[in-house]
């Protein structure tokens, strides 16, 4: 992936303190790197509404509009061999981690070749390998399942730091609230994002808790808190950077809150009739976080709108061609849903109604002269 | 070599495995410094050590996921639930992410999640309960429920060794009533195959847990009172089902009671029902009856729980009615 190929035009490492944002330290090949992410996660989610409207897309649509800059800036501050587990809204951070498009694109049209052979939806996919698990529908319950991942790296002496997205939503969960205190606890090397992004489906944040703000949550558990603007890139990766390298250094678990907005509905069916007037418009109009990040590029970091427009144009190829790549790919075998849910035994058997064969009760036939008692009750 | 109790062969197997491997750890409320409300895990923390041995918070969800977690790194986790009423907290956990793993994802899940089960100790309504039929329900879950010492030391290691999740139910009635001498060896008893706890002619009691004593006594009053011959299949394992079992002592008997101390509406005796009527349909000579708790939460008072649970005379009176149809 082209971030192990920019790991290498890195500057030599400098300790970074308060007075240096740790973003001061990338590389111009990094800081363009950023974008790269940004702009493939929102160009490939337009590729996906596309082939959603032409009903390629089996199920529902997930978009991350708008909070781009939050996936991406979070995942680039991990090494490759640190661990992170998305949400339905961090794309941005799979592709960080070397998911690719083609593996997007196939998920969502449940091709027999996609990373979850059809199994599951969306980008409910992970690969220890490549330091992504994959989420699944109920909230909250990754952070419990994080916890135990850093924790084997806290066991083993291993030099490996893990991050997990929350919603706003999912901290009113069970399994959010244990899963961070067990990891407080144990001082395990993990990073909790809250993704503030104002609604959780269509209920907004006054309906989910009475705190202030969700980084005061961290107080409770013990553990340092930081709150950043989740629309600005290098400050979402500044922000993680240090809580990284506070869980590296062995100081265990920080609550990262990062604000953001969710432009889009839950997911492509929902009309967000709940959000007030004029609202999204204002979003995206002040605070888009790609826009935001091409100003800083064009402006003091002084990138030119052809580097820009490079980076658009390699992009729209890599969908394109990813496109046309998991078009091709057929189907799952309807006989591989009885597969894998056990090692062992490795598959279950057809039900009889499904093999065609005889019906159950003539397979099942008692041979004539076996052996039972008769009506006076002696056997013969 | 001297006999040990059911609870003192499964501390056995814990040491046993933690020493082979050094993956198995075990996490669980109050079993480090103080050994486990019932001191199965005594020992281990002095032995293994704080890493490998976690004292937890009240937090049935975490320490699930959390083994899930590890369990997807490379590790074999044992989770203990200080009573197994307790895991209903970690449904959710259990049911949606470590049944699914695997499945959805890919993700090795090995582990086990252990703990008290099972009434007969007024010990009333959260400390009593058999919640097992409701995880038997769940694809990607294993579910073992010994009835002797060396089942529940050999089952013990094939759970912890198992590469899926397995439920592993112990009968705290059981824990220091029974006792047996280990077999030598690594002592592994298979998941998935019964036992045949008596051999019998003239009716079959499906049971497992602390029912099978309950069937053993009834058999032997069954023999001497009425001269009937019975054959128990102690399961071990609800899931898998050993189906192959089930159907041979179903063809050579004829008659089936099947006994559980769980709740009658959902209960396992249901499904095994619905396998043999599907299987051994022609075999039958008479229905199959079930002997099982009342469908009420489990009451404290001894006069009402005992009410309540199956009893020896119970199956008795059962196992004649099969007899004379």
């Amino acid at each position: 992936m082209a971030r192990t190929s920019t790991k290498a035009a890195k500057p030599p490492h400098r300790p970074s303190t308060l007075n240096t944002p740790p973003s001061t330290l990338l590389s111009r090949d990094q800081l363009l790197d950023l974008y790269r992410w940004m702009r493939l996660t929102r160009t490939l989610e337009e590729r996906l509404v596309a082939l959603y409207r032409q009903t390629k897309v089996v199920g529902g649509l997930f978009r991350s509009l708008g909070q781009e800059a939050d996936a991406v800036g979070t995942a680039y501050a991990l090494e490759r061999r640190d661990i992170l587990s998305p949400l339905i809204r961090n794309l941005g951070a799979m592709l960080v981690k070397g998911a690719t498009p083609v593996e997007i694109l196939k998920q969502y049209m449940a091709k027999g070749d996609s990373p979850t052979r059809g199994r599951e939806l969306n980008i409910h996919f992970g690969d220890t390998e490549r330091g992504f698990i994959g989420q699944i529908s109920p909230l909250g319950d990754m952070v419990p399942v994080m916890a135990g991942v850093t924790l084997t790296f806290k066991i083993r002496h291993e030099d490996r730091v893990g991050l997990v997205y929350v919603g706003d939503g999912a901290t009113s969960t069970g399994a959010f609230h244990e899963g961070i205190n067990f990891a407080a606890v144990q001082r395990c090397p993990l990073v909790v994002i809250v993704e503030n992004n104002g609604y959780a489906y269509s209920t907004p944040i006054a309906k989910q808790t009475a705190a202030k703000q969700f980084v005061d949550k961290a107080i409770g558990y013990g553990i340092p808190g930081e709150q950043a603007d989740g629309n600005d890139v290098l400050a979402v990766y500044d922000v993680t950077k240090r809580a990284v390298d506070r869980a590296r250094r062995g100081e265990g678990v920080t609550l990262v809150e990062l604000m953001t907005y969710r432009r889009k509905g839950h997911a492509e069916h929902d009309n967000q009739s709940y959000v007030p007037a004029g609202e999204i418009e204002r979003w995206e109009r002040e605070n888009d976080p790609i826009t935001r990040y091409v100003a800083r590029l064009t402006g003091d970091l002084d990138f030119s709108t052809s580097d820009i427009e490079a980076v658009d144009e390699s992009v729209r190829r890599v969908v394109d061609d990813a496109t046309d790549v998991a078009e091709r790919s057929g189907p799952p075998e309807a006989l591989d849903a009885l597969v894998g849910v056990y090692a062992d035994p490795p598959a279950s058997s057809p039900l009889w109604f499904r093999e065609g064969s005889r019906s159950v009760v003539e397979v099942h036939e008692r041979p004539e002269g076996w052996g039972t008692y008769n009506t006076s009750g002696e056997k013969h | 070599m001297a006999e040990i109790t059911y609870l003192e062969a499964i501390r056995e197997a814990l040491f046993e495995e933690m020493e082979r491997d050094v993956n198995v750890m075990c996490l669980g409320e109050d079993i480090g410094a103080y050994g486990g409300a019932f001191k199965v895990t005594d020992g281990l923390l002095d032995k293994f050590g704080e890493t490998r041995v976690i004292d937890s918070p009240i937090s049935e969800i975490a320490i699930v996921g959390a083994a899930a977690g590890a369990a997807h790194m490379g590790m074999r986790p044992v989770v203990e639930m200080q009573f197994i009423d307790f895991m209903a907290n970690a449904y959710d956990m259990l049911t949606n992410y470590v049944a699914t793993a695997r499945y959805r994802a890919f993700l090795p899940c090995p582990m086990v999640v252990r703990g008290p089960s099972g009434g007969y100790v007024r010990g009333g309504p959260f400390h009593s309960q058999n919640p097992e039929a409701g995880f038997i329900h769940t694809p990607g879950l294993k579910v073992v429920y010994p009835s002797t010492a060396e089942d529940a030391k050999g089952l013990m290691k094939a759970a912890i060794r198992d590469d899926d999740c397995v439920l592993f139910f112990e009968h705290k009635y059981l824990y220091r009533r029974i006792k047996a001498e280990m077999p030598t060896g690594d002592h592994v008893v298979p998941i998935g195959k019964a036992r045949i706890a008596r051999e019998g002619r003239d009716l079959s009691i499906i049971t497992y847990a602390a029912t099978v004593w309950k069937a053993l006594d009834a058999a032997d009053q069954l023999e001497k009172e009425d001269g009937l011959s019975v054959e128990i299949v102690d399961l071990r394992s609800l899931a898998p089902l050993d189906d192959d079992a089930i159907q041979a002592t179903v063809r050579k008997t004829n008659r089936v009671l099947i006994v559980h101390e769980d709740t009658r509406t959902g209960g396992i005796a249901g499904e095994i029902t619905a396998r043999i009527n599907e299987s051994s349909f022609a075999w039958l000579d008479a229905p199959v009856l079930r002997v099982t708790a009342h469908d009420v939460p489990l009451p404290y008072a001894p006069s009402l729980e005992d009410y309540v649970l199956p009893q020896t005379a119970d199956i008795v009176r059962a196992a004649r009615t099969l007899a004379a149809y």
